[in-house]
């Protein structure tokens, strides 16, 4: 499965598009797309250019970053192993 | 040090205003990322793995205790609360909101910072010696001709589209502490058989993906031509450098492939026919710039010190501190103290905004309000009178600034890797906070003595790790990552490229390897032997042995 994430135009956090076509900071509440239908849903994304800097698929299953990126997707969703005070990872979910 | 005049004022001040207008057609859709994305990397403005990333110029290396409280409150009031010191002696903030950034380049430029050149394909703020102007080994200053060429090279408009980025290194010591051999124009201040001094010019060194010892194109250049020949290397690289291959376009590339001999050439024409008068700054501009880092009015004082003799004694920790951190100062009764920015354990070149305050302090109080970055991402003040040496170390120590380390075994280069950059392959903080607590709390580092490990999470080489003596390099490898290690680097007067010793290691095997190049060069060398000259004299068969141990090799 795939999502839409991208990093918000105004202040840089990492957002996932929702299924509401809302952007959520929270990669388990990304709508997770069929391969197949992920293309066009990025490029309607990537034209919303006053809300995203950047817009890109990553691999995704049930709220969590799969494949190739994992890695460097679970720290964008988390924030830097290093500093567990900063970033997501340090934030309560509200 | 260099203060502003209305010149530099205006350009900053302009250059604010037009980017504080693009980032407000960027966020009204009048822009898209593709046109914007150059503009902001003139501003210094990267978009990283979580957010922005500023990257602020500090030319040569050189902060005053104001602007270091500035940065600090910039670290608090804009982002979380510290900055990254880079391997370019420039200051990174991690988590800057784009609407912030006109304000804080206006906050920068209050106190004569800014955030231009620190991007893009343009030259690069130049770097030098952190121990400028206070070094026991340096014929004179370098800082001067750093701001020459800063001067001339800030938004120069033949200069601000060139093939790929270009940076230069100024030394004028000996020992190179400034990496001139692997810069794209190193630049080594000496003194000829007329004494008199001028400049070797040495070009196409680089790191990244094709690493390269810099050229030596001219082994005698007057000080006073300095601009004009720059000028021609430029335009020779303009010209001739490949703009159809990113990867090929470095000036290293251009060097190596026509042959140093014919690119001398082709500069030395190009330098022969140029109005030189047009660009050579005139000797009495030489001369106000030169003024600008007239030595601080140092005390006449007795090389030794009762003082730091009795605290030597009486404090243990204090001492090693001393015998590590502090450097020779060519003044009596001063030294250069070292701040290691690599407290075993912590992210290297990481400082918080009360350790940048704290260290600020000391630098108004102890050292004529100068402190330096060191592209070892440490810190140092660079004039502390060997009487006040104690006092600092303790202010040090509680601000947990204590660490001593500097040129050990932790004091470890490492670039953010995949905790921060959006070009890493892997992460490098991990494996350099791993090391770093290995050697230091093992209570080994004194005797292992003089080793650099270097680490890069991409083969883009930020952390310099083909120069390290034990360079580290992280890789991607089907999503896992893995390190792949060299030896025999070096960025000093002997430079010198590490050689690759085999296939890469995992992260859990790759700290115990180096481990055991550390054991077997301790069962080998010979007495007084570094760790470097010892793989020099040993080879890499040898070593490679001692690397690979039972790991697994992939």
């Amino acid at each position: 499965m795939k999502a839409v994430t991208g990093n918000l135009l105004s202040n840089g956090r990492v957002v996932y598009l929702a299924a509401d076509d809302h952007w959520t900071e929270r990669l388990e509440d990304a709508m997770l797309l069929d391969d197949a239908d992920a293309e066009p849903v990025l490029a309607a994304a990537k034209s919303r250019i006053r809300e995203i800097a950047n817009a890109y698929l990553i691999d995704a299953e049930n709220g969590a970053a799969t494949g190739q990126k994992a890695l460097r997707e679970t720290i964008r969703a988390s924030g830097p192993s290093v500093r567990k005070d900063l970033g997501k990872q340090a934030e309560p979910r509200s | 040090m260099y203060r502003y005049d209305e010149f530099d004022e205006t350009i900053v001040r302009e250059r604010i205003a037009e980017f504080r207008g693009q980032v407000a057609r960027r966020l009204s859709g009048a822009l898209t990322e593709d046109q914007f994305k150059p503009l902001r990397l003139m501003n210094g403005l990267y978009l990283q793995l979580h957010a922005y990333m500023l990257r602020v110029a500090i030319p040569y290396g050189t902060l005053s205790s104001r602007q270091m409280r500035r940065l600090a409150h910039i670290a608090r009031k804009y982002d979380k609360g510290y900055g990254h010191m880079t391997t370019r002696q420039n200051i990174q903030f991690n988590w800057p909101a784009l609407v912030d950034v006109p304000d804080i380049l206006e906050e920068l430029a209050d106190v004569e910072m800014h955030a231009i050149q620190t991007s893009g394909n343009c030259i690069r703020n130049v770097t030098s010696d952190q121990y400028a102007g206070a070094a026991a080994d340096e014929i004179e200053d370098p800082r001067p001709w750093c701001e020459i060429i800063r001067q001339w090279s800030t938004l120069h408009p033949e200069f601000s589209y060139l093939p790929r980025k270009f940076k230069i290194a100024v030394t004028a010591s000996a020992h190179d502490r400034a990496a001139v051999r692997v810069h794209d124009i190193g630049l080594r201040l000496h003194r000829n058989a007329e004494g008199k001094t001028g400049f070797e010019v040495i070009v196409g060194g680089g790191l990244g993906r094709t690493p390269m010892i810099g050229r030596t194109i001219r082994e005698f250049l007057p000080k006073e031509h300095l601009l004009s020949y720059l000028e021609a290397i430029m335009r020779v690289y303009n010209l001739h450098g490949r703009r159809d291959n990113i990867y090929k376009a470095r000036i290293k590339i251009l060097v190596h492939s026509e042959g140093a001999e014919s690119f001398r050439r082709a500069v030395e024409d190009e330098w022969s026919g140029s109005d030189k008068a047009a660009v050579d700054p005139p000797r009495e501009e030489i001369e106000r710039i030169r003024r600008y880092f007239a030595p601080p009015p140092f005390e006449k004082l007795e090389p030794e010190s009762a003082a730091f003799d009795k605290a030597r004694a009486a404090d243990a920790e204090f001492a090693r501190w001393a015998r590590v951190n502090a450097a020779p100062h060519k003044v009596p009764g001063y030294v250069i103290a070292n701040i290691s920015l690599k407290t075993p354990g912590a992210p290297p070149g990481d400082i918080s905004a009360a350790q940048m305050e704290a260290v600020a302090d000391l630098a108004e109080r102890y050292s004529f309000d100068e402190l330096r970055v060191t592209h070892e991402q440490n810190l140092c003040l660079p004039h502390v009178k060997k009487d006040d040496l104690y006092d600092v170390y303790r202010a040090l120590k509680a601000a947990g600034l204590g660490a001593a380390n500097i040129g050990l075994a932790s004091d470890i280069v490492a670039c953010p890797g995949l905790d921060y950059c959006d070009l890493a392959n892997a992460r490098s903080i991990p494996i350099a906070q791993r090391l770093a607590e290995r050697f230091a709390f093992s209570g080994e580092e004194d005797d292992i003595g003089d080793l650099r490990i270097k680490i890069s999470g991409c083969i883009n080489a930020c952390g310099h790790h083909h120069v390290g003596h034990i360079g580290v390099l992280g890789v991607d490898k089907k999503g896992e990552e893995f390190y792949q290690v060299t030896l025999g680097g070096s960025p000093g007067e002997d430079a010198a490229l590490g050689e690759i010793v085999g296939r890469g290691l995992s992260a859990d095997e790759v700290v115990d390897a180096v481990g055991r190049l550390v054991d077997f060069y301790k069962d080998h060398r010979r007495e007084g032997e570094r760790f470097l000259d010892a793989y020099r004299r040993i080879g890499l068969e040898r070593f490679k042995e001692a690397l690979y141990g039972d790991a697994e090799i992939h």
